[in-house]
């Protein structure tokens, strides 16, 4: 019997992972902003910046897989 | 049509549309689904008496007669066929005829001497071409040597294991990248001169100019620092570039330019050497030797360092290239589950569905060209950075927790 092939499931797990991290950035940067709208724009500056790491390596993990 | 207003005339425009025209959009959606699914269901009704074998064989005979893209596999090979680079421009097929509606590029490859031919000789890959007693032939967007019958050997991985002269082809995303270089030329120039007798810019010009200052202003500026404007060049081509690029890949052109990880690598390569070569003794020092470190944290961390210079081109690589392919993929996806369902509730459903994917894509299409100016910017801004030296743990003052 040839090894079950449990990549794509890591992958999973690691997009799971990504999602629930940026759900967090995003309820963080919302609340963020709420305290303190007048740093809006910072706090989105920042929020996408992290975003887009987290993204890389959702992506990362979908290429390995 | 949506796409097009939606290119030019941006998110709001569309969206009011959109709300006028949401009826007809409705009922056109409806003529073409009671167009696409009447055979379907005719041939449904036919097979209903037959048994399960016989069905499916009749089903699939009927799909071959018809031409029309019916299958699983079809549809994949068709989204397959649309990431890859092409060496001709073909705006969309007749599967029923064979017949390509679109225009050959110019094909040019080094093998032991330059050699110029049509692609349109390759007839979409069917035939050999023969070029200074050398044989090619098309397989699968990709030029290889072959005999003169043009047999194809596979290597033990499943590949043509045929040689592959270089290929220096004006294909497809080749054409699309130099239109838009000439495009993007036409229209700054035009907001560049048009300072020279007035304040305010005319026509086009005055899209491009809020563009041009929020990039300036609040990619540039803040992230890079004092010098800044040395580097606002770069970041505002790279910006409209693969703006345009995204754009045009979601338009009915069908090019994916964005979506090629060479094209991308090209990006990300620009990237890093403007890092590199702008980088000052500051830069250097914090990857090799940082201060304020501990000597063992130090030999430990300066590999890691290093491979950060590295890791950091590569993931803008990536992020863009897997941006652009997923969307493309999603899309045509949505757009294939029509065709293989082919009935009242998945026609208009799907249909939905790309329509709400396409809005989505036209904000990753903006975002991921603001990520990589963003991103590249910061990482400008990180080689140019003055440092002071004054590092909280030197100091005395600030209590260290």
């Amino acid at each position: 019997m040839e090894a079950l092939d449990l990549s794509m499931i890591g992958a999973g797990i690691i997009i799971l992972g990504a999602g629930w991290g940026l759900g967090k950035i995003g309820s963080s940067a919302m609340e963020g902003i709420a305290r303190q709208p007048e740093a809006a724009g910072k706090i989105q500056t920042a929020m996408i910046i992290i975003a887009a790491l987290l993204e890389g390596v959702a992506f990362a993990a979908l290429f390995a897989a | 049509m949506f796409t097009f207003a939606a290119k030019f005339g941006g998110l709001k425009l569309y969206l009011k549309m959109q709300k006028e025209n949401i009826l007809k959009i409705f009922l056109a959606c409806l003529l073409m689904v009671v167009s696409f699914s009447t055979p379907a269901i005719s041939q449904e009704h036919d097979q209903h008496p037959e048994p399960e074998q016989h069905a499916t064989h009749q089903e699939s005979a009927e799909h071959d007669e018809v031409g029309a893209i019916d299958t699983e596999e079809e549809v994949k090979e068709y989204i397959d066929h649309h990431l890859q680079d092409s060496h001709d421009f073909t705006f969309f097929s007749d599967a029923e005829t064979g017949a390509h509606y679109g225009f050959p590029l110019p094909i040019i490859l080094w093998d032991g001497g330059l050699k110029v031919f049509s692609s349109s000789k390759f007839h979409h890959g069917d035939e050999v071409v023969e070029a200074d007693g050398q044989y090619y032939r098309l397989y699968h967007s990709k030029i290889y040597k072959t005999n003169a019958e043009g047999d194809i050997a596979y290597g033990e991985d499943g590949f043509p294991s045929n040689e592959r002269p270089l290929d220096f082809s004006i294909t497809k995303n080749v054409l699309t990248m130099l239109l838009v270089s000439v495009l993007m030329f036409i229209l700054f120039r035009s907001l560049a001169t048009s300072y020279k007798s007035r304040t305010i810019p005319k026509g086009f010009g005055r899209v491009l100019e809020p563009l041009v200052i929020y990039v300036r202003d609040d990619i540039a500026k803040p992230n890079i620092g004092k010098n800044y404007r040395k580097y606002v060049g770069f970041l505002l081509t790279v910006f409209f570039f693969i703006w345009i690029l995204n754009l045009l890949g979601m338009t009915p052109l069908g090019v994916n330019v964005t979506g090629n990880i060479a094209v991308t690598f090209a990006l990300a390569l620009c990237t890093f050497f403007i890092v590199q070569f702008s980088g000052n003794k500051d830069y250097w020092k914090h990857i090799f030797w940082m201060p304020g470190v501990p000597v063992p944290m130090k030999i430990m961390l300066a590999p890691i360092e290093l491979l950060g210079i590295f890791i950091k081109p590569f993931s803008l690589m990536i992020r863009l290239f897997a941006n652009m392919t997923a969307g493309h993929i999603i899309i045509m996806t949505l757009l294939g589950l029509i065709v293989v369902f082919q009935n009242w509730i998945a026609g208009p459903a799907f249909f939905g569905f790309t329509i709400f994917i396409s809005i989505i894509e036209l904000l990753v299409a903006f975002l991921q060209a603001y990520i990589f100016t963003l991103l590249s910017a910061l990482y400008i801004g990180m080689a140019v950075e003055e440092h002071d030296d004054h590092h909280p743990a030197d100091n005395e003052d600030i209590p260290v927790l």
